[in-house]
C-alpha cells in the first residue's frame, strides 16, 4: 500500500461521506416542506370556508414542463463530463442554468396571476397564502440550485481536474433532481387540494 | 505489512500537519473536530452561565415579590426602576433562560460538544465527513447567541412569550413589548440555531455511517455514539418542522398573513387577521418540541453509560437493550407531541391515543435505568467526579420521570397543566439530568480536551451542592403544583391562595443562589486547570473506547500513524482471566487467550478451534453462567 494509495482510500470515503450528507440535508427540506403539507391539511379541514378555491395558473403547468427540461440537459451535462467533452458540458450547463432561470420567471409569473384574481398573499383564507408559501420556499431552494450550477460551470470554465469536476457534477445533479421531485410534489398535492 | 503502513501514513500525514495554521485558521474558524468541540463547549458555558443568573434575578422576584433591591436598578436601569423588576421583564427573563437551556446549552452545548468530540474519537476517523459544514454549524451557532443576547439591548426588551412562543401573544407585535422587536431578533437567532443543528446533525449521521474503521460494525459502537446518532436523526427529522412554524409565524408578524391569527381585539383595536389557527402552531412547534427533549437527554444518557460503566469497572448491563431502548425512544418521541395539547380542546379519542404512545415511553426509559442500576450492581465503583455526576443523572432521570406518569395522563393533566407541577417535572428529568450528563461528560473527558486533569475535591464540592440544590429548588415545586399554582405567574401576592407559598418560594431561591454559587467551584476548576490541571496520561480512566488511544497532544487527524483496527464490544471490563481490568477495542482476541469466551468470536469456526486448542494445552476450563 503506498502513499498514494492510501490517500485515495480516504478520499474516496469522504466523497462518499459528502454525498452522503446531500441525502440527509434533502431529507431535512423534504420534512419542512412535509410539515407545511401537513399544516395545510389541518388548516383546510378547520372549515369549509378554508381551501385553495381557484384553479392554479396554467403557468405551473409550463413550469413543470421547464424545469423537467433542465433535468434532462443537466443530465446530459454529467454525461458529457463523464466523457470528458468539456465543452459541451458547459454549454449543457448554461442551458440547464437557463430554463432554471425561466422557471424561476413563470413561478414570479404565476404570483401575479393568482395576484389578478384577487388571491393574494395577506388572506383571510390562508390555505390560498400556503400556495405563495409553497412556491416561495421552493424557489428559494432553487436560488440554492443555481448557486451550485454555477459553480459547476465555473469548475468547468477552468477547468479543474476530471474526478474533482465529475464529483461536483454528480452532487449538482442529484440536488437538481431533487428540486424538481420536490417540485412536481409540490404542484400534485396543491392540484389533488384545489 | 503494518510496520511499512505506519511509517508511510505518518509520512502522509505529516504533510497534512505542515499546511500553514494560522491562529485564526486554528483557534477561530478552526475545521477540526477535536476544536470544534471545545468551541461548542465554551459557548455553551457561557450561555449556560448567562440563562441562569437570568433565573437567579427572577427567583429574586418570585421570593420577595413586594420587596425593592436598588441593586437590581443598577444592573437592569429601567427594567427594576426603584429596585423592582416589572413585569414585563419578568416574562422576559423566563422566555430567555428556557430558550437558551433548552436550545443553546443542552443541545448545542452538550450535543454540539461531545457529538463533535466523540464521534470521530469513538470512532477511528481522522475528522468528521465535512469539517466545513461542521465549522458552519458552530459559527451559526454562534451567531445566534449573539443575537439572543443583544436582544436584552433593544428598547422594547427581548421576546416574552415563553420559549415556546406561542401565538397570538407572540404574534401581534403590538400585544406586549415583548413581541416587538425581541421577537423579531429570538426568531431569527433561532433560524440561525436550526441551520446550524441541521448542518451538525447531518454530519454526525453520515460520518457514524460513513467513516467507521475497520472493524467498527454499529454493535461494536460504545453507547454514546449510538445516542449522538439516534439524537442527530432525530434533529435532522424534527428541526425543519420549526422553521416551517417560524416562517409562518414570520409572515403573519410582518406581513399581515392569517396562519395563526383571527378575531383579535388588541387595546381596543380590531385586527383584519381572520381565520388563522393558534392551534395550528401548537401542533408543528410540538412536533419538533417534543422530540427535541430527547435530543437533549439521549446524549446525556449515552455519556452516562460510558461513564458508569468505566468506573463501575463492569460491562454495560444489558448492551443491546440499551441501543433498542434508544431506538425505541427516538421512534416514539415522533408520535407523543400532542401531550402537550391536551387541553387545547383536543378531540378525547386522540388524547387518548397520544396519552397511550406517552405512557409507552416509561418502558424504554425504565429500561435504561434499570440497567444503569444493574450496571452498578456489585461493581468496583469508582467514585470519580463525573462518575457522581453520571449517578446524579440517573437519579434526576429517574425522579423525574415519575411524575411524566401523572402529566402523561390526559384526566390528570386537566389538574396539572401549566402549573409548577411540570415545571418541576422538566427541569428534573430534562433540565438537570442532561445538566448532569454533561458535567459527568466534561469531568470525563477533560483529559482527552485538554491534556490535564481537573481537580477532584473541587469536583465533588460543585457535585454535592449543585446536586442537593437541585432538588431543594424542583422538589417543592410539585407540591405547589398539585395545589394548582400556576407558572408564569409574577407576583404570588397577588393571588390570595398563592400567598402562602410564598415562604416556600424563598427556600427555593436561597437554593438556587448557593446552587448557582457552587458553579463558581465549577468555572474555576474548568479554566484554571486549562493551564494549571495535572497533566493527563494517555489513558487516565483505564477506559476501552479508541480515544484514548490517541496521544494526549492533539494532532490533525487524530493518531499519528494508521487508524487502529477494532476487534472487540468497547465494554470488556474486568473480563475474568484476562490480567488487567480492561482490555481496549484495539486489542485483538490473539493477545488475550486467557480471557476469551466462545461468544466472543461470533461464529467463527476456525478461531473457536484455535481457542479450544489453546484452552486444552493451558488447562483452561471456562464455565459461562
Amino acid at each position: 500500500m503506498d502513499t498514494t494509495e492510501y490517500k485515495t482510500e480516504e478520499l474516496l470515503q469522504s466523497r462518499k461521506a459528502k454525498k452522503f450528507n446531500l441525502w440527509l440535508g434533502m431529507i431535512g427540506m423534504f420534512m419542512m416542506f412535509a410539515a407545511l403539507s401537513s399544516g395545510f391539511i389541518v388548516y383546510t379541514a378547520s372549515g369549509v370556508d378554508k381551501g385553495i378555491k381557484t384553479l392554479l395558473p396554467v403557468a405551473f403547468t409550463y413550469s413543470t414542463i421547464v424545469i423537467l427540461v433542465s433535468s434532462l440537459t443537466l443530465h446530459l451535462a454529467f454525461r458529457a463530463a463523464k466523457l470528458e467533452q468539456l465543452s459541451k458540458q458547459r454549454m449543457l450547463l448554461l442551458v440547464t442554468i437557463v430554463l432554471g432561470l425561466v422557471f424561476f420567471a413563470i413561478q414570479l409569473h404565476s404570483w401575479s396571476v393568482l395576484a389578478e384574481r384577487g388571491i393574494y398573499f395577506v388572506n383571510n383564507n390562508a390555505s390560498q397564502s400556503f400556495i405563495y408559501v409553497f412556491t416561495g420556499l421552493h424557489l428559494a431552494h432553487i436560488i440554492a440550485g443555481l448557486i451550485v450550477l454555477v459553480r459547476c460551470y465555473l469548475g468547468a470554465l477552468k477547468p479543474i481536474p476530471f474526478p474533482d469536476n465529475q464529483f461536483r457534477m454528480n452532487l449538482a445533479i442529484i440536488f437538481w433532481h431533487f428540486l424538481d421531485l420536490l417540485w412536481i410534489y409540490i404542484y400534485v398535492f396543491l392540484l389533488l387540494n384545489q | 505489512m503494518s510496520s511499512t503502513v505506519i511509517s508511510h501514513g505518518a509520512a502522509h500525514h505529516d504533510a497534512h500537519d505542515h499546511h500553514h495554521e494560522t491562529f485564526l485558521t486554528k483557534y477561530i474558524f478552526s475545521q477540526d473536530h477535536k476544536m470544534i468541540a471545545k468551541q461548542f463547549l465554551i459557548t455553551g458555558i457561557v450561555m449556560a452561565v448567562f440563562a441562569m443568573v437570568l433565573s437567579i434575578l427572577f427567583r429574586i422576584q418570585l421570593a420577595w415579590p413586594e420587596k425593592d433591591f436598588p441593586i437590581l436598578e443598577v444592573f437592569l436601569g429601567k427594567w427594576a426602576e426603584g429596585g423592582r423588576m416589572k413585569p414585563e421583564f419578568f416574562l422576559s427573563l423566563v422566555t430567555i433562560h428556557g430558550t437558551m437551556m433548552v436550545f443553546f446549552v443542552l443541545t448545542a452545548g452538550l450535543s454540539g460538544t461531545f457529538s463533535n468530540l466523540l464521534i470521530p474519537y469513538q470512532l477511528g476517523a481522522r475528522d468528521m465527513a465535512s469539517p466545513l459544514m461542521n465549522m458552519l454549524s458552530y459559527w451559526f451557532f454562534f451567531v445566534a447567541c449573539v443575537i439572543m443576547v443583544a436582544s436584552f439591548f433593544v428598547e422594547s426588551g427581548p421576546a416574552a412569550a415563553g420559549w415556546t412562543i406561542y401565538p397570538p401573544l407572540s404574534a401581534v407585535p403590538t400585544s406586549i413589548p415583548g413581541s416587538g422587536l425581541g421577537m423579531t431578533l429570538w426568531l431569527v437567532s433561532m433560524t440561525l440555531f436550526i441551520a446550524s443543528q441541521v448542518l451538525g446533525g447531518v454530519n454526525y449521521v453520515s460520518t457514524v455511517l460513513n467513516m467507521r474503521t475497520k472493524g467498527m460494525d454499529l454493535w461494536k459502537m460504545p453507547l454514546t455514539i449510538w445516542a449522538f446518532f439516534l439524537t442527530a436523526i432525530v434533529g435532522l427529522l424534527s428541526f425543519p418542522v420549526l422553521v416551517s412554524a417560524v416562517v409562518l409565524l414570520f409572515f403573519d408578524r410582518s406581513v399581515g398573513t392569517s396562519f395563526y391569527l383571527s378575531d383579535l381585539v388588541v387595546q381596543g383595536q380590531i385586527l383584519p387577521n381572520e381565520g388563522g389557527s393558534p392551534i395550528l402552531f401548537q401542533h408543528l412547534f410540538w412536533f419538533l418540541g417534543h422530540p427535541e427533549v430527547y435530543i437533549v437527554v439521549m446524549p446525556a444518557l449515552g455519556l452516562t453509560s460510558e461513564v458508569i460503566s468505566t468506573n463501575s469497572r463492569k460491562p454495560i448491563f444489558g448492551y443491546h437493550a440499551m441501543v433498542y431502548s434508544l431506538v425505541g425512544i427516538t421512534v416514539l418521541s415522533f408520535i407523543v407531541w400532542g401531550h402537550h395539547m391536551f387541553v387545547t380542546g383536543m378531540n378525547p379519542f386522540l388524547g387518548g391515543v397520544f396519552m397511550i404512545t406517552t405512557l409507552i415511553i416509561a418502558v424504554p426509559s425504565a429500561v435504561k435505568a434499570f440497567n444503569y442500576i444493574a450496571t452498578l450492581w456489585r461493581g468496583n465503583i469508582r467514585f470519580t467526579p463525573a462518575m457522581m455526576f453520571a449517578i446524579g443523572m440517573v437519579s434526576f432521570f429517574v425522579s423525574g420521570g415519575l411524575t411524566g406518569l401523572y402529566l402523561g395522563n390526559a384526566a390528570l393533566d386537566i389538574n396539572l397543566h401549566d402549573t409548577y407541577f411540570v415545571v418541576a417535572h422538566f427541569h428534573l428529568v430534562m433540565g438537570s439530568a442532561s445538566i448532569f450528563g454533561m458535567l459527568c461528560g466534561v469531568y470525563h473527558w477533560y483529559p482527552k480536551m485538554f491534556g490535564r486533569m481537573m481537580d477532584t475535591k473541587l469536583g465533588y464540592l460543585h457535585f454535592w451542592l449543585t446536586f442537593i440544590g437541585a432538588y431543594l429548588v424542583f422538589f417543592p415545586m410539585h407540591f405547589m403544583g398539585i395545589d394548582g399554582v400556576p407558572r408564569r405567574y409574577y407576583a404570588f401576592t397577588a393571588f390570595p391562595f398563592m400567598e402562602k407559598w410564598v415562604s416556600v418560594n424563598m427556600l427555593i431561591t436561597w437554593a438556587a443562589i448557593i446552587a448557582g454559587l457552587a458553579q463558581v467551584a465549577f468555572l474555576w476548576n474548568f479554566f484554571s486547570s486549562i493551564w494549571r490541571g495535572k497533566k493527563a496520561t494517555q489513558n487516565p480512566w483505564n477506559a476501552n473506547t479508541l480515544e484514548w488511544t490517541t496521544p494526549v497532544e492533539h494532532i490533525h487527524g487524530n493518531w499519528p500513524g494508521e487508524i487502529p483496527t477494532v476487534y472487540r464490544w468497547p465494554y470488556d471490563y474486568s473480563k475474568p482471566g484476562h490480567d488487567t481490568d480492561f482490555i481496549p477495542q484495539d486489542v485483538p482476541f490473539s493477545e488475550t487467550m486467557s480471557s476469551n469466551l466462545p461468544h466472543d468470536f461470533e461464529g467463527n469456526e476456525e478461531a473457536i478451534r484455535i481457542q479450544n486448542e489453546w484452552n486444552k494445552a493451558n488447562n483452561r476450563e471456562i464455565i459461562e453462567g
